[in-house]
């Protein structure tokens, strides 16, 4: 099935299934950062992959991003994205780092940051499987802090083969003052979506 | 100044003062063929090596042997001898490093291996290269001079 091709019922499937799942992770991240976190709706896009980084504010701008790969029969693709701002903050609410003009991350931040995409990765995943019973297998997450377009470019080449669209399920989160926000990407691969639509329930 | 964008996994070909930039490159390649006679140069944004193991190819700017040479075939549509191209490479770099090397993790690497392979069999001359790395660049190309301005956030910038 073509990601340009799905239909409305379709899509509203997939917001659901980012809805819970985020929910999921909204939850973790709340008890980790001891903070109320409050998540938009999630949005569905399917984009060139050219506009897909403009969702990150575009190619240049400096973001951390945590990576994961999720094998299984439905494999897709995690990318939890912090923006520089917010990674200042984040890093400074959860492990007391110092707010600094430039941020230069040490072994420590990036140990928390890959823990923190896989406790988010994981409470999302243990809410996918709740629903449709499919198992899934999270690697090990890497992490870099670079262009936003440098950091994505290497998760969409996983698609670039088979399709020039990529699916991406948005959630964001956000502190009360609206301080910390996450983008959370996950990219289904081809094959994915029809699994996942059909345990839901949504015929083609 | 007149700068075009050149997204993902996409290429244009322009004349000075026209420059033309990339953002963001990681594991993708940006190469810049021109010809310094014509003040013309192309840019074309390699997401991926090979276009012989994709199913269909719909966007030729996406791999490495059908982009360089539909930039070429650009270039040489503005009027450019095809003799006196040259190739100025940036970008490949492994931008996550996940403890098991997984294909995917390597192909920054495999895109620099593809395009250098295709320039030579086009006996296209490499005249200086930045890839490789862990980081992500930015590129600027002047066809007026050749100069291809690259920068980072964490490695400075520089001029090839």
């Amino acid at each position: 099935m073509e990601f340009e091709n799905l239909n409305n019922l379709q899509k509203d499937a997939l917001k659901e299934i980012g809805n819970i799942g985020a929910g999921n992770a909204a939850t973790s991240l709340s008890t980790l950062l001891n903070k109320r976190i409050n998540m938009a709706v999630p949005n569905i896009f399917i984009l060139p992959f050219s506009q897909v980084v403009e969702l990150m504010g575009g190619a240049e701008k400096p973001v951390a991003g945590g990576y994961l790969q999720v094998s299984g029969i439905a494999p897709m693709s995690m990318l939890f994205v912090l923006p520089e701002d917010s990674l200042k903050l984040f890093l400074n609410i959860l492990i007391g780092k110092p707010m600094s003009e430039k941020i230069q991350l040490d072994e420590m931040d990036i140990s928390v940051l890959k823990e923190i995409t896989n406790i988010l990765a994981g409470s999302y995943l243990t809410a996918l499987n709740g629903f449709t019973n499919i198992e899934f297998n999270p690697s090990v997450p890497a992490l870099a802090f670079d262009m936003a377009g440098a950091i994505l470019g290497n998760v969409l080449q996983l698609y670039g083969e088979v399709s020039d669209y990529a699916l991406v399920i948005e959630s964001i989160f956000m502190e009360e003052e609206k301080e910390v926000k996450g983008h959370f990407f996950l990219l289904p691969e081809p094959g994915t979506l029809e699994i996942m639509l059909q345990k839901l329930g949504v015929v083609f | 100044m007149d700068l075009i964008k050149v997204g993902m996994a996409d290429l244009a070909v322009c004349k000075a003062p026209q420059k033309l930039i990339t953002t963001g490159l990681g594991s993708c390649v940006g190469v810049c063929l021109y010809d310094l006679e014509k003040k013309v140069g192309g840019l074309a944004h390699i997401m991926l090596p090979d276009s012989t193991q994709a199913k269909s190819v719909q966007n030729v700017a996406k791999y490495a042997d059908t982009g360089i040479v539909a930039t070429i075939e650009k270039l040489m549509a503005l009027g450019v001898d095809r003799s006196r191209i040259l190739a100025k490479i940036a970008g490949g770099a492994q931008m996550f490093n996940f403890a098991g090397t997984s294909n995917i993790m390597r192909i920054g690497e495999r895109n620099v291996e593809a395009v250098k392979k295709q320039l030579e069999q086009l006996k296209i001359k490499l005249v200086a290269e930045d890839t490789g790395g862990n980081f992500g660049r930015t590129i600027i190309f002047d066809p007026q001079n050749g100069q291809l301005h690259i920068r980072t956030i964490n490695q400075g910038e520089k001029t090839i």
